[in-house]
């Protein structure tokens, strides 16, 4: 049996959000924009949606804007709040997701100064540095993720937001991997320790692939990137994508109501495969010490290299990443570790097991038999 | 409910749906195209098979497909992604672009955003027909001219503007050519081996396939480069970053190979379908039809019908029209209580543009469905216009 364990990569559709995307895939369903019948019935369930991914976050539904995806939507919080604004600083956390990260970079060229925010070796924001860097000038924004893709970390965001909006800045989270693992509302209520914009996925909670939100606080002004149409407020043009809304909408649903019991059952499983792994020598399991998602570990094999790891265990029928699939192929190491000041070689190493609702005991013992044997044949 | 309203959008095809299915099921086949494992290398190879079926409508180079999340999308990235690889707009530079007026919305607004960073920006109006002509884009080209964008097929008027003669003169000129085929796209015979246009905007949801999935043809050869619009993760040779939605990929494919395979039936019979319904309604008195009919020198898209009714309101024509699905313009603007720029363009007044239906036909639609359509306008607007203090016949 195949086993899929890179569910931070992307997750399965769930069979309850397919059920109710079909209708909307297959029916006779039109342009949200149109004004007919067809039109005012795919408006409102797109409205419904609206409701429900807010509800993710304790987000008014006024607040979200969909997207294509997150990378749309940290590319838009990103250049929607620079765009046109006099270039001083745009910060992000050196662990921050590639989306962030060069959507970031991509504002050098406009002038900005563009910094990263050090982390520890937790994969923690370095707290009395942050505090110096914040002082050191003015500043438009700081990126921090609310939980990292690879290793699961989960920053101390409401901390951030009262530093960065004391800096008289504003704060930018990627929840992708935090929404649907853990609850979201403390990250975004509260007008000094919420964040100010807010990227989420469905695909990474058994939602469709392409389509995305970002939450905009209403009094943050954010410059259009897609031009057109004017839907989303003028804020983001494009015909909206139907099935995808309403699949995201149900995801998003079904995430709330089951959040307790899905971060039970993952927590369950992920402790027992990081047990399974302890007794094994040279493992080093990043962001131990840290908070970290339910689902996720990333770990380090001593003298191995991760990616040929990653194959053989893929010849096994176990699907697992090395980091983010995003950066996959690129031959290079995990950005995150690096910043987390691990060495290259320890960073070549790294595996990430991302583990999914319907991952099972059986899966994770048959996973930590196999990468027993793997080992043992290396040592051989 | 008779829908007259696909170039709107169009409902799914059932065999793109079906293609699409196993990527929506729990059966090994959800991957991430990006992940190295066998999930991601499954739904990297369904990505790759996309994007032939959709180079094979167009004659294009697979390779030269890249995916978007629509038409507004291939747009923006076109025109925005071109200017910015140059480094333009810039200080001492003086940048121009040349487009028409009866462009789709996200091309006017992407080039006022333009204008705004210090482009010049033509925006050529077409002839009564709607017609802009090589000479005229020829015309309007200065020392400064980088870019033209020029859409294919008109979406409220179904114009067929004249591409395969502009296209090699703006090449011998050396100015990049963007050309809007959302609405072209199955409609029209494309063939990019032997019409050297640089960049071509597709949509899946005018062509059967799903909403949220698009396509930019960007030539090789010669290389038409551009700047990424969307950053991170470097997907698409670094035009366009994010997670490839394998369903809605395979659903364009699938789409637009039916299409290839479909393609003189489908247009037989849209043709046939706007005949028959201009010839019912044109007996009408006061009727005046919106674009070129079709006709010799009068290129038309054979899905598109735009009328104008003397002495109706558009909205209250389609008003009393409830179990009709037209729209009176573009699906885009119809929030907007403002008469289509479109029609403007052509020269028509306020009240005739405002008094506009605009007629789009599909696969599904019949000769039953157009009887009904015709007789229920011709009611409707004599019953309209005998209400109307201004209508005099």
């Amino acid at each position: 049996m195949a086993i899929y364990f890179d569910c931070n990569a992307t997750t399965p559709l769930d069979p309850r959000v397919l059920e109710a995307m079909l209708p909307y895939l297959s029916g006779p369903y039109g342009n949200a924009s149109s004004v007919h019948r067809y039109g005012r019935a795919a408006r409102d369930a797109i409205e419904a949606a609206r409701v429900q991914v807010a509800a993710l976050a304790g987000a008014q539904p006024s607040e979200l804007t969909w997207t294509s995806g997150a990378t749309e939507s940290n590319n838009l919080a990103l250049k929607g709040l620079t765009e046109g604004a006099p270039p001083t600083r745009v910060l992000y956390a050196a662990t921050e997701h590639p989306a962030v990260l060069e959507a970031a970079e991509s504002l050098r060229v406009h002038g900005w100064g563009v910094e990263t925010i050090a982390v520890t070796r937790d994969g923690l924001v370095d707290w009395s540095a942050f505090e110096a860097q914040l002082a050191r000038g003015p500043l438009r924004l700081a990126a921090v993720m609310v939980a990292n893709n690879e290793t699961g970390v989960i920053q101390d965001l409401p901390r951030a937001a009262v530093m960065v909006h004391a800096a008289g800045a504003l704060l930018h989270a990627d929840a992708v991997q935090a929404a649907g693992k853990i609850p979201l509302a403390q990250y975004w209520s509260g007008p000094a320790s919420g964040a100010d914009l807010m990227s989420l996925s469905a695909h990474k909670l058994y939602g469709p692939k392409g389509i995305g939100a970002l939450l905009v606080k209403s009094d943050v002004g954010l410059t259009t990137q897609l031009h057109g149409g004017g839907q989303e407020r003028g804020l983001r043009g494009g015909t909206e994508n139907l099935a995808a809304i309403v699949g995201f909408g149900v995801a998003a649903e079904l995430a709330t109501a089951e959040l307790d019991a899905r971060a039970t059952k993952l927590r369950t499983l992920r402790d027992r495969l990081e047990a399974g792994l302890q007794p094994l020598r040279g493992i080093t399991i990043f962001g131990e010490r840290a908070p970290r998602l339910p689902n996720t570990t990333q770990f380090g094999v001593a003298g191995w290299e991760g990616e040929a790891l990653l194959m053989a265990l893929d010849r096994k029928g176990i699907a697992v990443s090395s980091g983010s699939a995003c950066a996959s192929g690129t031959g290079e190491p995990s950005h995150v570790l690096l910043g987390m000041g691990f060495a290259r070689a320890v960073a070549f190493s790294a595996i990430r097991v991302s583990l999914g609702v319907d991952s099972t005991e059986a899966e994770v013992d048959r996973f930590l038999a196999v990468f027993g044997e793997l080992r043992r044949q290396a040592a051989a | 409910m008779i829908y007259l309203d696909y170039a709107a959008t169009t409902p799914l095809d059932e065999r793109a749906f079906e293609a699409m299915l196993p990527y929506l099921r729990p059966d090994g086949l959800h991957g991430n195209p990006a992940s190295t494992h066998g999930p991601g290398f499954k739904a990297r190879a369904a990505v790759e098979r996309a994007r032939a079926q959709v180079a094979a409508l167009i004659g294009a180079e697979v390779p030269e497909i890249i995916w978007t999340s629509g038409a507004t999308e291939s747009n923006n990235l076109a025109l925005k992604g071109a200017l910015e690889f140059r480094g333009l707009p810039k200080a001492g530079r003086a940048v121009h672009v040349v487009t028409s007026r009866t462009e789709h919305k996200c091309v006017l607004d992407t080039c006022r955003q333009l204008e705004t960073l210090g482009v010049g920006v033509t925006y050529l109006k077409p002839d009564r027909l709607g017609f802009v002509s090589p000479q005229q884009v020829m015309a309007a080209i200065t020392p400064d001219t980088v870019l033209v964008s020029l859409m294919w097929v008109n979406n409220e008027i179904g114009v067929v503007q004249d591409i395969e003669r502009l296209a090699p003169l703006l090449r011998e000129r050396g100015i990049l050519f963007h050309v809007d085929a959302a609405q072209a796209a199955g409609k029209l015979s494309i063939n990019l081996e032997t019409t050297p246009v640089d960049l071509l905007s597709l949509s899946a949801h005018k062509l059967y396939g799903p909403k949220g999935v698009g396509a930019l043809f960007v030539r090789r050869k010669p290389r038409a480069r551009l700047a990424p619009q969307m950053h991170g993760g470097g997907h698409e040779q670094g035009m366009r970053s994010g997670t490839l939605a394998t369903h809605q990929i395979v659903g364009m494919g699938a789409a637009f190979d039916i299409a290839v395979g479909d393609f003189e039936r489908d247009v037989t019979h849209f043709a046939g379908l706007r005949d028959a319904l201009w010839a019912r309604l044109r007996n009408l008195p006061g009727v005046h039809r919106n674009g070129p009919d079709g006709s010799a020198g009068q290129a038309a898209a054979p899905h598109l019908l735009n009328l104008s009714f003397e002495g109706v309101e558009g909205e209250a024509l389609r008003a009393s029209l409830p179990e009709i699905a037209v729209s009176s313009g573009s699906a885009c603007s119809s929030a907007t209580a403002e008469p289509s720029y479109v029609l403007r363009s052509l020269g028509r007044d306020d009240e005739l543009a405002n008094a506009s239906l605009r007629f789009s036909f599909g696969r599904r639609t019949t000769m039953a469905d157009i009887e009904t359509v015709a007789g229920k306008i011709i009611r409707q607007v004599q019953w309209l216009r005998g209400l109307s203090p201004l209508w005099k016949p």
